[in-house]
C-alpha cells in the first residue's frame, strides 16, 4: 500500500469537514468570513494554533535543527511560545472587543475608523496582502512536494523504485511516483479551495481543529515509534554527544548571541498577520482566549520539541545533507523507521501543516471584500449575499492564480520562502502600529503612514543587501563577512541572512517603525474628539458617545 | 499601579530568562537521559511562558472586556425581546 493513499483519504475527510460546515451557513457576510463570531473555547485555540502553524514548523524546524542544532528550538519555538500569547492577550483580546461593539471584520477597518482616513487604509491593505501572497504560493507548491515525495513507489529493498525521464534533452533517472507535483499541486489546491468556498470561516476553523489534533495525535505516536526503533533516543544521545561532528548539535554554538536575542522579535509578527488578527474575532466569547493564551506555548512545545529533537536525531542517521535537502529529514526517519501506515498518518499530518494557506486564502479574500469591495460602495449597492459570494469568487481566483504561478515556478520556491522570510520581519515591524492605534490615544494616521512606508523601505532595502551579498555568502558552520568592508561590522552577512552588528534587521525595522509613528504623530493632528472618545471612553462616563453597531442596540 | 509595575517587573524577568547564556555551550546534564540541558530549559520556558500566561489571566485581565461583554449581550436580549 502507498502512504499517498491514507493522505488521499484524509483529504476526503477534509472536504466534508467543508461541506458540512456549509450546511451550517447562513448567508451573510458575517457568517461567512468570521463564522459569526460564535466558535468555541476549544475549536478556537486549536484552529488558532493550526493557523499559526505551517509546513515550516515541521519540516523546517528539522531541517534547521539538523543543521543548526537543539537552539532553533529557543530561538523560533520558545520565545514564540511566550510573544504570541502575550500578543493574543494584549492584542488579540482588544481586536476581538472591538470586533464585536463596531462590527469590524479585518485590521484595516478597525485603522480606518480608529484614525479617520482612507487611502491610509488602503496603503496598509496594500503591503499587507503583498506580504501575504507568498505564502498562498508557497502552500500549493508544498502540498505538490509533499504529495510528489509521499507517493513515491517503493521496490521490495524499500528503496524508490527508478524510472528514465527527459530532462533539458538528456536522460535521467528520477524515484517514480504515484503523484506528480502538478497533479498534486492541483489535488490540494483543489480540496483547499472547495472547502474554504463552501465552509467559509466556519469550514477552515473545523479543518484547521482536525489538522492540529491530528498532527498531536499521530506525531506523537511516531516521536515514540521512531525512539523505540532507533533502540531509545538515551543511547543515540549519548553517540552523537560523543561524536565530535556531531556534539555540537547538542550546543547552542552555531547561533550566534545576537541573532538568538534579536530573533526574540519575530514573533510580533503573528498578530499582525491577516488570518491570525481576523481568526481572533471569531471567539464567541472573551473567556475563549484565556485558555488559548495559557495553552498556546504547551501546544508550541508539543508540536516543535519532537520535531526539533528528530532534527537533531536525523544528523546521526543521515550525515552530510546540504540545508535544502535536510528539510525531509523527518520524512526520511519516518520511512526507514515506521510502519507505511503510520508514514501515511503522518504524511497526512504533515499535509495538513503545509495546506495551512487555507486561512490565509479566506483572509485575503476577507480583506479585498471589506477592505476594497465593501469599503468602495460594493456592499451598499450589491448586498450583503453578493459580497460573500464575489468573497467566493475572490478565493476561485486566489487559488487558481496561486496554483498557476506555483506551477510555472516550480524550480523557484526559494523567491518565495525568501519573501516569506522577509514577510516575518515586515509584519513584525507593523506591530507598533497596531499596539499604537490600540493603545495610544495620541497616535494618528500619518504616524501609521510613516511607519508603513519606513516598514516597506527597510524590507526593500534588506532585500537588495541580500541578494548584493550573495556572491560573498559564507557557507554554513562560517564566520559572517562585513557586506561592506569600509563600514566594519555594520552589515554583515551569515549563510542565511543579512544582520547589523550582528543583530537580525527585524530588530531595527521594529524599533524605527515604533520611532516613525511616535515622531510623526506628535507632529500631526489627532483624530477628532469624537473618534478618541468612541475608542478611548473616559472612565466616568456611564454611557458611551460611539454608536454601537445598529444590530446589537436594544429595541424597545 | 503597584500590581501592574510588578506584573510588568515579571514579565521582563520572564523574557530575560529567555537569553540563558549559561547554557550556550553544555550539552550535560541530559534531562530524562536523553534531552540536553540547553533543550530541557527551553521545554521548561515553554512550560514558565504558560504559567506566566495563567498569571495574567488571574491579575490582568482587562476588565473592559467583561463589561463589552455585557453590553453587548444586553443588545441582543433587547433585540430578542
Amino acid at each position: 500500500m502507498n502512504p499517498a493513499i491514507i493522505v488521499f483519504i484524509y483529504l476526503a475527510v477534509v472536504l466534508y469537514i467543508g461541506i458540512f460546515a456549509f450546511r451550517r451557513s447562513q448567508q451573510s457576510g458575517e457568517d461567512y468570513f468570521l463564522a459569526s463570531r460564535s466558535l468555541g473555547t476549544w475549536v478556537f485555540l486549536l484552529s488558532l494554533f493550526g493557523t499559526n502553524m505551517t509546513a515550516f514548523a515541521i519540516l523546517g524546524s528539522s531541517g534547521l535543527a539538523y543543521q543548526r542544532g537543539i537552539g532553533v528550538y529557543g530561538l523560533m519555538a520558545s520565545a514564540s511560545g511566550f510573544v504570541i500569547p502575550l500578543t493574543i492577550f494584549f492584542i488579540g483580546t482588544r481586536l476581538w472587543a472591538l470586533g464585536k461593539k463596531y462590527g469590524h471584520m479585518t485590521q484595516v477597518q478597525y485603522f480606518r475608523d480608529r484614525w479617520e482616513c482612507g487611502h491610509i487604509g488602503t496603503a496598509i491593505f496594500a503591503l499587507t496582502a503583498a506580504m501575504l501572497v507568498p505564502y498562498i504560493i508557497i502552500g500549493v507548491m508544498g502540498g505538490g512536494q509533499t504529495l510528489e515525495a509521499i507517493s513515491t513507489v517503493m521496490g521490495p529493498d524499500k528503496k524508490p523504485v527508478m524510472v528514465e525521464v527527459m530532462r533539458g534533452g538528456q536522460t535521467v533517472l528520477e524515484p517514480k511516483h504515484l503523484v506528480s507535483y502538478e497533479v498534486g499541486g492541483a489535488i490540494v489546491a483543489l480540496v483547499v479551495m472547495s472547502y474554504v468556498f463552501f465552509g467559509g470561516m466556519r469550514g477552515t476553523a473545523w479543518v484547521n481543529t482536525f489538522q492540529t489534533v491530528m498532527f498531536l495525535c499521530f506525531g506523537t505516536l511516531a516521536f515514540v515509534l521512531i525512539g523505540r526503533n532507533l533502540g531509545g533516543f538515551e543511547q543515540l544521545m549519548q553517540s552523537l554527544a560523543a561524536n565530535p561532528k556531531t556534539a555540537p548539535l547538542l550546543t547552542r554554538e552555531r547561533i550566534p548571541v545576537e541573532e538568538f536575542f534579536s530573533y526574540t522579535f519575530i514573533p510580533l509578527s503573528s498578530i499582525m498577520f491577516p488570518h491570525i488578527a481576523i481568526m481572533c474575532m471569531t471567539a464567541k466569547k472573551a473567556a475563549s482566549f484565556k485558555k488559548t493564551v495559557i495553552f498556546y506555548p504547551i501546544c508550541i512545545m508539543l508540536i516543535w520539541l519532537p520535531s526539533v529533537f528528530l532534527g537533531v536525531v536525523a544528523a546521526g542517521q543521515f550525515p552530510g545533507l546540504k540545508p535544502g535537502e535536510s528539510d525531509d529529514v523527518i520524512l526520511r526517519l519516518l520511512s526507514a523507521n515506521t510502519s507505511l501506515a503510520i508514514s501515511g498518518l503522518l504524511g497526512a499530518a504533515i499535509m495538513a501543516c503545509v495546506m495551512a494557506s487555507d486561512s490565509q486564502i479566506l483572509a485575503l479574500c476577507t480583506m479585498f471584500t471589506e477592505d476594497v469591495f465593501a469599503y468602495y460602495g460594493g456592499k451598499e449597492r450589491f448586498g450583503d449575499r453578493v459580497q460573500v459570494w464575489t468573497g467566493r469568487a475572490f478565493v476561485v481566483v486566489v487559488t487558481l492564480v496561486a496554483y498557476l504561478i506555483a506551477i510555472e515556478l516550480k524550480d523557484k520556491a526559494g523567491i518565495f520562502e525568501l519573501a516569506i522570510r522577509f514577510a516575518f520581519s515586515g509584519f513584525a515591524a507593523l506591530a507598533p502600529v497596531m499596539l499604537a492605534a490600540l493603545f495610544w490615544r495620541r497616535s494618528t494616521k500619518w504616524g501609521a503612514l510613516a511607519s508603513v512606508i519606513w516598514v516597506a523601505a527597510t524590507m526593500a532595502g534588506t532585500y537588495w543587501l541580500f541578494e548584493h551579498s550573495s556572491s560573498i555568502a559564507p557557507k554554513p558552520g562560517q564566520p559572517p563577512v562585513p557586506i561592506f568592508p569600509e563600514l566594519g561590522n555594520l552589515f554583515l552577512r551569515t549563510p542565511g541572512n543579512v544582520t547589523i552588528y550582528g543583530y537580525l534587521p527585524v530588530m531595527f525595522m521594529v524599533l524605527g517603525s515604533a520611532v516613525m509613528m511616535v515622531v510623526f504623530s506628535l507632529l500631526t493632528r489627532p483624530p477628532s474628539e469624537a473618534t478618541l472618545n468612541k475608542y478611548f471612553p473616559r472612565r466616568e462616563d456611564s454611557a458611551p458617545t460611539a454608536q454601537p453597531r445598529p444590530d446589537l442596540v436594544p429595541v424597545a | 499601579m503597584r500590581k501592574k509595575i510588578l506584573l510588568g517587573i515579571f514579565l521582563v524577568a520572564v523574557y530575560l530568562l529567555h537569553q540563558d547564556f549559561w547554557n550556550w555551550r553544555k550539552i550535560e546534564p541530559l534531562v530524562f537521559g536523553f534531552l540536553p540541558i540547553g533543550l530541557a530549559y527551553h521545554a521548561g520556558y515553554s512550560i514558565l511562558a504558560a504559567i506566566t500566561m495563567a498569571i495574567l489571566v488571574k491579575f490582568a485581565w482587562p476588565q473592559d472586556l467583561d463589561k463589552t461583554e455585557a453590553e453587548i449581550s444586553r443588545g441582543k436580549e433587547g433585540r430578542e425581546s
